[in-house]
């Protein structure tokens, strides 16, 4: 999926910086374990700026530019910031034949931010994610850790109302 | 020992539905009741019913309550749990007689199934042990440590007839056969979560039901070829499938199942997870390899097998949850027994993911040789809303669509491929008259376009070239060339691709040309969409005379493309009209037609 380069300066703390140098030492002696240190970067900052991509270099010795291969392979990964509320419509199969890229459009439209995006304000971010696994109550988008499942057209302004 | 259990489902589907909540309410309710002693909640895996989730399970009766909300869960302690008197309104429909409970195999839903690889999931506690070793687990692992040789191993999966439930099919035992064969100072065992096919749940839910069975069968596995080590790579969008791999995995450590010398018999076997990061070609074998290496996922040529040089490049097997799901079992009761279900070239039972326009969505496990009629109609319940069933989609992204004069068609791996789909890992999508063919044939490129790794041409641009003539067809852009080219595209890429993902992603666009070929002439040559879903084909209309002017459809359009006097038949502006349907959904009197 697309991953736009951000124009949201970085603001990361030295704790998270400790935490970051931390997690690295824990696990840089494991074969093959750079996925796995993302993932801890990304759970510590919300997400793989090129900064938070440089320290892991210089810890790993491992170069920036195969970092930057990886970090830009994987949906997991963002090089953009999260908003406070993210939110994930899915287009599985299941979800797409019950109509599901209408609510995507519907929510993109509301907010006025595309896949991948996060709102100026950086309170919503939305993508389009494949399936996560609730194939029985399609549609389903989730916001943060809630899960929104048999959706109806006139649900989609309810649900940004209420963060 | 507790004279009730309830099992509550705790799998993605029901959590979603609100089954934590439920488990609250219950534990809440009965904490009033001072039931503690008598009354024991326990969350396990997935029943398979998922639609009407939550799922509640109560024994000894076994009534199977759907629907569940908290206020139920009350309901259900005061009347059943403390009066002993079964909430019948709560029950499955069909699983109520005379006011009691009858069994569930009598069910519409289970009755045609038949559950091995799901044996557990739904009814133990998937974070705790003693509950999978008081169903027989960890069993066969102590059969093969004592009793077997690792050849006896591979002989008994080889003889068993069981093919790999994650895709192509390929007979298990055959590729454990090659891995033990193969010499190293380090082999590795490899398990396949990486569940990448949209609209497919079944390994999801085996982790989240039944960790343990995993655990094992590798363990088995690695027996059977010389490994010490085995990598489970799941998806980081399975959150609790991940949070009780890693209980089981510790649980098993505890006991002595996983680690040194297990059973004392000197054999040693770890486990580690790796989460995947969301790349579907990683369900590739040698992408998910690399993956594990913490590279790029990007599938690099065969040879070398994995069989061969696999994981770090030492030989490596790589098997599917589904299929090691079922290595227990096999181990347990013998290969004739595994081998007397389903059809001559196809083993056992195939757990399938059952979604879309079908009332009873959720999870089904059959024998192999069922047909898709007895699926859809009598397992799934039907098309709903009265409309008709058009067609199935199998495999994902790989496989294709078998339409409605197929559904007679056994199903099994090879009458899959002869029909122009295939098993896949199983999901299994059901379409009804209102999907347009070609948008799901778009809808599917859509996604490889966005999968391809970009490794080898054929696919990364052959299938971006494909997409751009869907595109054309569904935009009524199209001429009748760009049909005969996109069937020559087709099989170019099939040839030339370098893995799975290039080889099979012209399938949906193959398979819906063969069994809807006119769908695809009457976008191209009359510019209309039959099914009513590609937009730019689409114009709205207001039927005059039953317009009574109620100017509903002038409030909602956001083009201001209708126009009307109050109380008069208003009008649509072609030209204005941005096609949303905003109008015919707030009509409340069919006044505004889509053609």
């Amino acid at each position: 999926m697309a991953n736009k380069k951000t124009n949201i300066p970085f603001s990361g703390t030295a704790e998270q910086e400790t935490a970051l140098r931390a997690a690295i030492g824990e696990l840089k002696g494991e074969k093959g374990s750079l996925i796995a240190i993302l993932q801890r970067a990304q759970e510590i900052y919300g997400y793989l700026p090129i900064e938070v991509q440089t320290i892991i270099s210089d810890e790993t010795g491992i170069p920036l530019e195969e970092i930057y291969g990886v970090a830009t392979f994987y949906a997991q990964f963002s090089l953009n910031p999260k908003g406070q509320y993210q939110i994930s419509c899915c287009l599985g199969t299941a979800c797409y034949v019950k109509g599901a890229g209408d609510f995507f459009d519907k929510i993109s439209d509301e907010l006025g931010i595309g896949s991948g995006e996060c709102t100026p304000d950086g309170k919503f971010s939305l993508e389009a994610c494949r399936c996560i696994g609730a194939c029985g109550l399609a549609p389903v988008l989730t916001v943060n850790e809630d899960v929104y499942g048999r959706l109806t057209q006139d649900e989609v302004n309810q649900i940004l109302a209420k963060y | 020992m507790y004279r009730s259990n309830v099992l509550v489902c705790g799998g993605t589907g029901c959590t979603a539905s609100g089954s934590t909540a439920v488990i609250e309410s219950f534990n809440e309710a009965i904490a009033a009741h001072g039931l503690e002693k008598e009354v024991r909640v326990i969350t396990t895996g997935c029943f398979g019913l998922c639609a009407n989730g939550p799922i509640v399970v109560v024994y000894p009766e076994g009534a199977f309550y759907e629907n569940v909300t908290p206020e139920a869960a009350k309901e259900i302690t005061e009347e059943h749990l403390l009066k002993g008197r079964i909430v019948t309104k709560l029950l499955l429909q069909d699983s109520t007689e005379d006011g009691g409970v009858s069994s569930l195999n009598e069910t519409q839903f289970y009755k045609k199934q038949l559950r091995v690889a799901l044996r557990n999931c739904g009814l133990i506690d998937p974070e705790n042990i003693n509950e999978y070793i008081a169903v027989d687990g960890y069993q066969a692992l102590g059969k093969v440590l004592t009793e077997y040789t690792p050849e006896r191993v591979v002989q008994e999966i080889l003889d068993s007839g069981l093919r790999g439930r994650g895709g192509a099919g390929f007979p298990t035992g055959v590729k454990w056969k090659f891995a033990a064969a193969s010499e190293g100072d380090q082999k590795y065992v490899c398990c396949n979560a990486d569940e990448g096919d949209p609209g497919a749940f079944m390994d999801r839910s085996v982790l989240e039901g039944d960790p343990h069975a995993i655990i094992e069968a590798m363990a088995i596995a690695g027996y059977a070829i010389g490994a010490n080590q085995g990598y489970i790579y799941v998806r980081a969008e399975y959150p609790i499938a991940v949070k009780r791999l890693g209980i089981a995995i510790d649980q098993a450590h505890e006991m002595g199942l996983l680690g040194k010398d297990i059973f004392g018999t000197g054999f040693d076997f770890d486990l580690e997870i790796r989460l995947g990061a969301g790349a579907f070609v990683c369900g590739e074998e040698t992408a998910l390899m690399t993956s594990i290496e913490g590279k790029r996922g990007e599938p690099r040529p065969r040879p070398p097998f994995p069989a061969h040089q696999g994981v770090f490049q030492k030989p490596t097997i790589l098997n599917n949850v589904e299929t090691l799901a079922n290595i227990p079992r096999i181990i347990m009761l013998g290969a004739e027994w595994f081998a007397s279900m389903g059809t001559e070239k196809s083993k056992g039972t195939k757990v399938f993911a059952l979604g879309g326009k079908i009332n009873n969505t959720g999870l089904v496990e059959i024998p192999m040789g069922t047909t898709l009629r007895e699926i859809v109609e009598e397992i799934g319940g039907g098309v709903p809303n009265g409309k008709k069933f058009k067609a199935a989609q199998t495999g994902g992204p790989s496989g294709g669509c078998i339409p409605a004069e197929k559904i007679d068609v056994p199903i099994d791996y090879d009458n899959l491929l002869a029909i122009g789909s295939m098993m896949g890992s199983g999901g299994l999508i059901v379409m009804d008259e209102d999907n347009c063919m070609v948008d799901i044939a778009k809808f599917f490129l859509e996604f490889t376009v966005d999968e391809s790794c970009g490794k080898c041409s054929p696919c990364r641009i052959g299938t971006r070239r494909m997409l751009e003539i869907l595109e054309r067809i569904t935009s009524g852009k199209a001429v009748m060339e760009d049909l005969d080219k996109l069937e020559t595209l087709c099989y170019h890429i099939k040839m030339n691709s370098l893995c799975g993902l290039g080889q099979t992603a012209p399938n949906p666009v193959l398979s819906t040309i063969r069994y809807f070929k006119d769908e695809y002439i009457a976008h191209i040559r009359d510019r209309k969409c039959p099914a009513g879903v590609c937009k730019d084909l689409l114009s709205y209309s207001i039927i005059e005379d039953k317009c009574i002017g109620c100017g509903m459809c002038k409030r909602v359009c956001p083009a201001d493309a209708i126009t009307g006097e109050k109380k008069e038949a208003h009008v649509i502006d072609t030209d204005k009209c941005v096609k949303c349907g905003a109008c015919v959904d707030a009509c409340k009197f069919e006044a505004v037609v889509r053609a």
